[in-house]
């Protein structure tokens, strides 16, 4: 679309804008239900805004497409931008499927209830999800850095007013960890704008092919290099990159089930993405230089992250782990910097906030039954909740990769990209699929513990049979999983062919990276 | 005639009995008296100057300083008067209060 | 035409729906429905498997079948990727569909006696139903992806059915899912091998795709026919002979090949960018062209089979990002990391500690999974991939020491096993590694003989334990007059007191054979189905084993004799090791009869014992009757025997897919002396445990009963050590288990949790920062910047305190400060008036 009236990204944009300001003159003591279904009915609205925004994107085009450009300040070259492309939409789409399943879930969650103040907390996932659109969809430098700070607000109460015992502590950390890398981040946009003359990222890339805008590298620790390290420190906080992700522990087991689903789910993911759409375009020789090493941080916490994900005796605790091995396998994917890697690691970013998600959505569900998040204490589920232990079987194994569902097809991929990575190679993809096999030991310790075994804990007897409204609030990401699993041509057409100018783009720059087809 | 360095060798010794009694005496009225005495020996001094040069100006000064000693006089007995009233003595090697 | 083939997706849905159905209505239905749509779905898949069969008899070459809405699964144009779920239905595939649907399809009806009253019966049946079509998709994937699908799958199911009875109380729960766990970590450790092939497979080669439509597997055979039947005509020659015979059925012989459509396909799936074919290329069914070779097709369009073979011959180097690699080593590479998946999936060492474990799910579930389908999709694995392993010499003498060794580990340890179903797995280990080896000499057509041959009898043999197993949980709960009726046999086996002294647990157990004897009078069908499994699975002729074994042993004498460097060594390895095995298959099996059946019952368990129901038997009979038969599909050409059977006709029909299978000549010393070592394992055995299967213990184990081996002196230790399994568990715990927990508990509290998170944080992070703040305070904020403004007037002060001394107070100190200060101003201002006067 022109860049004239209003593009469908701005109204995805801004659509859970507008439910908040109608939340604003509701009361929540007379209208809780309008507040809630509100609430909901906007970020349905918002995904089925984002899906009309999928039906009409075209596949083969690698640029940006229903952009919208309004300058703000001209003099410096800032201005509202926004586009989806290949690398976008999917993550765009992810935000507004999980949202109204983060919602949905909240609505008996007892915590609320408990701690009161509900039209907060839904105005704060509304507000939230505006800036992960945000994020997603930002095309200027400096819109960019105000979503991805504005993110972090609502998160921090979202921890710090409904989360566990320990809730103030652990929404401070992430504050102030997240903060401390965005700061690098900022110091980095001031001078790329600056030097560059405009924060229109798009430009900036055209530049840099073009050869108009240059930031010299010569080694490691050049300027350019030095730029690419100012994102790229921001980003790896928010991923987490082993060892920078001591706050996600306690920041998923402090908070409610919609604040870990959400984190978990879209908030990680944007990590991930600033370092496909910023670190690499931008700075080509720099991430070629630091490919190596990234890569194995990666590795490590791949590795790392499974393994310590089998000690734990804290359900949350596992999972939020597991996300750190995870993420692992989609930063391995990103830096193997070829199409199969990119193009599985954007999938697996999607395939990780769905699996994950349920699996956070499940042990939630766990917890509004039992007050419990202990593995010792359960035992047996499969018999007291059948129905219920099916879905999360499948959940858990979508986690662990099972071919045929969800998470195969992004480990794969990947996988398949950093064996016949012209950076990276052999021994980086026999390191990563040792992390398969630690995937299923911690997932099949889990699933045994709480699932399996007698039924022999009272407490575990007569246990409140699934809710409709949780039904509805898995069936999705049981549809998603087995959908994605099955049928991911649609996705990866989605992403083809930005990801391919991508890398055409950076073998322009780094010639190295270029491979020939086997 | 008499000559007019006379006067003023006068006036010069005067004036230094006159100073030498203010730094050493040490009762307040014997301080004035020399003061008195130093102020007369610039009056005689004036006066020699003005008979000297033929001018009045030294005699119209010399009308202007009686009148300020005399005047000041008044106002340093009045003092001292007021001092003895408290101290009860006039020497002023006790009276050092307002050192810093 | 080959429109059979089109029936070939059916297979795979069949079973898929039986799940599906009882997965979500099964718990409504009675156990008759859930039966009867289990048993319906596995019948059914083996009535298209045969008519699968039978279409292929005609043509022989293999076709790939494209399924309805399924095309293009993991599709990325920029990175190359291309998969897609492809099947491809060759004699390969189908032989191995026979028996798995077959065998499936008689263990689905046994289970319906077995598990008969269990509360989660449907989802047993669902669970069986779903394993049954992931084998399928194993065996039938035309691609290493598509079997890997199903390979993962069934190792889920086997998980899933494994711990099946996860919910008994006493610790048995626990046991059965752990070894369900156990089975599917044990299982993605060979999974991570052969990942790791795969990724390398596609660099290498661009594709992982078996063959492309079109192609021809082995093109000598082809090439052979094609000469036999058109008279001496130039191999390759694309003639248009074909063109006259080619319009109604049957174009010329084995040579062509089709590309069978699915419905709704536009033309050329298969064929786009395939250039120019001349038969299949716009969507027709019917050849115009024959070809006897695979020439026309551009190298990058072959399947990853043929692309070897060009490879080869242009001594092609392959490419892996930064690695690179003639293609001799790439293919040892991968070759050595399908060995690791071959390892997992199909037991052998290292990885082989998962199926002595598994024995914990219910028999029919060994019966299926570890006798007769899972294990045996390593083999498979192999034997598909034998063009690769055939070109890597130093992997297949690997794989030959690791199937002799698993042989011989496996046959050793079933000597000194007491439960009767530990036996049988061991006794599956060993025999895996038959096979093993066998494609380790390059033996792929006796691998696959013995496969087929070992999943009838040793299916047969599973079933037959289950049998006993159940008659004496039945004879022990009629006998001690209980009445937990076995119909909640989930329980009986919890609430017994013990009869005999038990390691494990304090319960009756009915799998021990100590409590068992003389049940040849009380159950006849279950003896002598069990005798004829036994005597198939010693290898005594004419039972099925006889002639699979022979093949395998024949083969690697001929191997030993003819092959050349390593795979001659691996040949006598083979040979000897294996014979060595043969005597302890016959020897163990043998003593397993005499313990079970002869003799005179020892508990009141085995003296109630009753015969199983119908549903048990008759499937017991049919497999009795194969393990008969089933040798003679692939007889060797001998005396008598070529004229009833055609000779080695499983590996003509093999040839067709498996293009370096092969006859071996009959060798009549090796099988005679394979027989006598059999005959004569049986004989010792009778002679050592006829009179008495047991003894009584003497010193340390009064009171308890012996095996008599223990009694003579030079076999008692090695006895005890067989009876220990080798220690092999304890080795994996000491060496894998533990560690991994050891690790993962210091990784998880030392070094993430007080090091990284409490100590950096509190310490460095907070402490610093802290550190910091309090620096700036006090320092810096209160010591510089306020000590500034307080200096100024700290130095007023000090200054004025110098100047305060001037103030004494004194009249007379100021008078001379006067006198002083008039008389310098004088001076100052007369100064120069002396000078210039002066």
């Amino acid at each position: 679309m022109e860049a004239t009236g209003l593009s469908l990204v701005t109204v995805v944009l801004f659509l859970p804008l507008v439910g908040l300001t109608i939340l604003l003159f509701l009361n929540e003591e007379t209208q809780l239900n309008n507040i809630k279904w509100t609430t909901l009915g906007t970020s349905l609205a918002t995904f089925a805004a984002s899906l009309v925004m999928w039906a009409s994107f075209d596949n083969s085009i690698p640029g940006l497409q229903m952009v919208q450009r309004w300058d703000f300040i001209p003099t410096y070259g800032v201005s509202y931008y926004v586009g989806v492309d290949g690398l976008s939409l999917l993550l765009v789409i992810l935000t507004t499927f999980i949202m109204p399943l983060a919602i949905l879930a909240s609505f008996r969650t007892e915590v609320l209830h408990e701690r009161g103040r509900q039209k907060l907390y839904y105005m704060f996932l509304l507000l939230l999800e505006w800036a992960m659109i945000g994020v997603f969809v930002a095309q200027d430098l400096v819109v960019f850095y105000i979503f991805w700070e504005v993110s972090l607000i609502p998160m921090y109460f979202l921890i710090g007013i409904w989360g566990a015992e320990n809730r103030v502590y652990a929404a401070v950390k992430f504050f102030l960890y997240t903060m401390a890398g965005s700061l690098l981040m900022l110091l980095a946009v001031l001078f790329v704008g600056g030097s560059a003359g405009t924060f229109a990222v798009p430009e900036i890339i055209a530049g840099i092919q073009a050869g108009s805008i240059v930031f010299p590298f010569s080694d490691l620790f050049s300027t350019q290099s030095a730029l690419f390290l100012g994102f790229f420190i921001a980003f790896a906080i928010k991923v987490p990159i082993w060892p920078l992700h001591s706050w996600l522990p306690d920041a998923h087991v402090q908070a409610p089930t919609a604040g870990s689903v959400i984190l978990a789910g879209v908030l990680l993911k944007m990590g991930t993405y600033g370092i496909v759409r910023f670190c690499l375009p931008m700075f080509p020789e720099a991430s070629v230089a630091w490919a190596p090493i990234i890569a194995v941080l990666a590795v490590i916490g791949i590795i790392y992250g499974g393994w310590v994900s089998y000690a734990q005796n804290d359900v949350k605790k596992l999972v939020a782990y597991s996300s750190v091995s995870h993420l692992g396998f989609v930063v391995l994917g990103i830096f193997a910097l070829n199409a199969a890697g990119i193009q599985g690691g954007i999938l697996q970013m999607v395939n990780h906030g769905i699996s994950t998600g349920g699996l956070f959505l499940v042990v939630g569900m766990l917890y509004e039954r039992r007050h419990t998040k202990e593995l010792s204490n359960f035992g047996g589920i499969w018999l007291a909740l059948p129905a219920f232990s099916a879905i999360s079987l499948v959940i858990v194994l979508s986690s662990m990769g099972l071919p045929g569902l969800n998470g195969f097809i992004g480990e794969f991929t990947i996988l398949l990209g950093t064996l016949n990575s012209n950076i990276l190679g052999f021994f980086y993809a026999l390191a990563a699929t040792l992390g398969v096999i630690l995937a299923a030991i911690y997932l099949l310790r889990m699933f045994q513990i709480v699932y399996m075994g007698p039924l022999d804990k009272d407490e575990n007897k007569n246990l409140p049979r699934l809710h409709w409204q949780e039904l509805a609030v898995l069936i999705p990401i049981l549809v998603a999983i087995i959908w994605v699993g099955l049928q991911p041509a649609p996705f990866f057409a989605t992403m083809d062919s930005s990801v391919n100018q991508l890398v055409i783009d950076m073998g322009a720059s780094v010639p190295t990276i270029v491979q020939t087809l086997p | 005639m008499v000559l007019t360095e006379a006067y003023i060798m006068l006036s010069m010794v005067l004036f230094v009995l006159g100073a030498l009694g203010v730094l050493l005496r040490r009762n307040a009225i014997l301080v004035f008296m020399s003061v008195e005495l130093m102020l007369n020996a610039t009056n005689l001094a004036l006066a020699a100057f003005a008979r000297h040069w033929g001018q009045e100006d030294g005699h119209l000064f010399v009308f202007f300083i009686i009148t300020v000693a005399a005047a000041e006089v008044a106002v340093g007995l009045a003092l001292i008067v007021a001092i003895f009233r408290t101290k009860r003595s006039i020497n002023v090697d006790e009276l050092h209060q307002l050192e810093g | 035409m080959e429109s059979y083939a089109l029936l070939a997706p059916l297979v795979i849905l069949f079973p898929a729906i039986g799940a599906f159905i009882n997965l979500f209505f099964g718990a409504r239905m009675t156990e008759r429905w859930v039966a009867g749509v289990a048993i319906g779905a596995a019948v059914l898949s083996f009535l298209v498997t045969v008519l699968l069969f039978s279409g292929l008899s005609a043509n022989p070459g293999g076709v790939i079948v494209n399924p309805p809405f399924f095309d293009g699964w993991l599709t990325i144009p920029s990175a190359g990727i291309d998969f897609s779920w492809q099947l491809r239905v060759d004699t390969l595939s189908v032989a191995m569909l026979l028996f798995i649907t077959g065998v499936g399809s008689l263990i689905h009806i046994y289970a319906v006696g077995y598990m008969h009253g269990d509360p989660r019966f449907h989802r047993f049946f669902t669970y069986l139903n779903m394993f049954l079509a992931f084998m399928v998709v194993l065996v039938t994937g035309n691609n290493f992806l598509m079997m890997f699908v199903g390979w993962e799958g069934v190792g889920l199911c086997s998980f899933l059915l494994i711990g099946f009875w996860f919910d008994r109380t006493r610790g048995v729960g626990w046991r059965n899912s752990n070894a369900a766990r156990k089975a599917m970590i044990v299982n993605r450790i060979g999974d991570f091998g052969l990942l790791m092939a795969m990724f390398m497979i596609f660099g290498t080669f661009g594709t992982l795709d078996y063959f492309t439509p079109g192609e021809i597997a082995n093109v000598e055979l082809v090439e052979e026919h094609a000469a036999e039947e058109h008279g001496e005509e130039a191999p390759g020659a694309a003639g248009t002979e074909g063109e006259g015979e080619g319009e109604g059925e049957g174009a010329a012989g084995e040579g062509t090949i089709v590309l069978v459509q699915g419905e709704g396909e536009a033309g050329g799936e298969g064929a786009e960018g395939e250039g120019e074919e001349g038969e299949g290329g716009h969507g027709h069914e019917e050849s115009a062209v024959v070809y006897t070779n695979n020439d026309h097709i551009p190298t990058e369009f072959l399947g990853v089979f043929g692309q070897t073979e060009r490879m080869l011959e242009e001594g092609h180097e392959v490419q892996w990002g930064p690695v690179r690699l003639p293609i001799q080593d790439a293919l040892i590479l991968i070759t050595l990391f399908i060995v690791i998946g071959v390892t997992g999936k199909s037991a052998q060492i290292p990885l082989l500690v998962w199926l002595p474990d598994a024995m914990a799910g219910p028999t029919p579930v060994s019966a299926l999974i570890h006798a007769a389908t899972m294990v045996t999709a390593g083999v498979y694995l192999m034997v598909r991939s034998n063009v690769f392993f055939y070109e890597a010499e130093l992997t297949s003498f690997i794989v030959t020491l690791i199937g002799v060794g698993t042989a011989l580990v496996g046959g050793f340890i079933a000597l000194g096993q007491w439960d009767i179903k530990r036996v049988l797995a061991y006794s599956t280990v060993s025999q895996l590694g038959f096979m093993v080896a066998a494609v380790g000499i390059g033996a792929y057509s006796a691998a696959m003989f013995h496969l087929i041959t070992h999943a009838f009898f040793k299916a047969l043999l599973f079933l037959g334990s289950g049998s006993v197993i159940h008659a004496m949980e039945h004879g022990h709960a009629h006998g001690a007059h209980h009445n937990g009726h076995a119909d909640d046999h989930a329980d009986a086996h919890a609430d017994q007191d013990a009869h005999t002294d038990h390691a494990d647990d304090e319960d009756f157990d009915p799998q021990d054979m100590r409590n068992m004897g003389g049940l040849r009078a009380r159950m006849p069908i279950t003896y002598w189905t069990y005798i004829f499994g036994t005597l198939a699975l010693a290898g005594i002729f004419p039972f099925a084993g006889f002639w699979s074994k022979d093949e395998i042993l024949a083969d690697s004498w001929i191997a030993g004799l003819t092959a050349g460097g390593l795979t001659s060594l691996g040949g006598f390895i083979a040979l000897v090791g294996l014979l060595i095995a043969a005597g302890f298959t016959a020897f163990y099996m043998w003593r397993q009869i005499i313990m079970v059946f002869h003799g005179q019952p020892r508990t009141d368990a085995a003296r109630n014992a009753p015969e199983s129901v119908r549903t048990m038997t008759y499937p017991l009979i049919v497999l009795a009757a194969c393990s008969l038969l089933i040798g003679f599909i692939n007889v060797p050409d001998i005396f008598l025997f070529n004229s009833i059977f055609i000779p080695h006709e499983l590996t003509h029909w093999l040839e067709n897919s498996v293009l370096h299978a092969h006859a071996a000549e009959f060798q009549l010393l090796i099988a005679m002396l394979a027989l006598g070592l059999a005959v004569g394992a049986i004989v010792l055995a009778s002679r050592i445990y006829g009179e008495r299967p047991l003894i009584e213990g003497e010193g340390a184990e009064e009171g308890t009963l012996q095996d008599p081996l223990v009694e003579i002196p030079r076999v008692g230790r090695p006895w005890g050590l067989a009876h220990a399994r080798l220690y092999i568990d304890e080795i994996y715990y000491r060496l894998v288990e533990r560690p991994f927990n050891v690790t993962a508990r210091f990784l998880a509290d030392v070094i993430d949790w007080q090091f990284l998170h409490d100590y950096f944080h509190d310490v460095v992070i907070v402490r610093g920062f802290n550190g910091i703040g309090q620096l700036l305070a006090r320092p810096v904020d209160l010591g510089i910047i306020d000590g500034a403004v307080n200096g100024v007037g700290v130095v007023a002060r000090w200054l004025g305190g110098l100047l305060k001394p001037i103030q004494t107070g004194y009249v007379r100190t100021y008078a001379i400060t006067l006198l002083l200060g008039v008389v310098i101003v004088i001076i100052v201002l007369l100064l120069p008036l002396i000078q210039n006067g002066g």
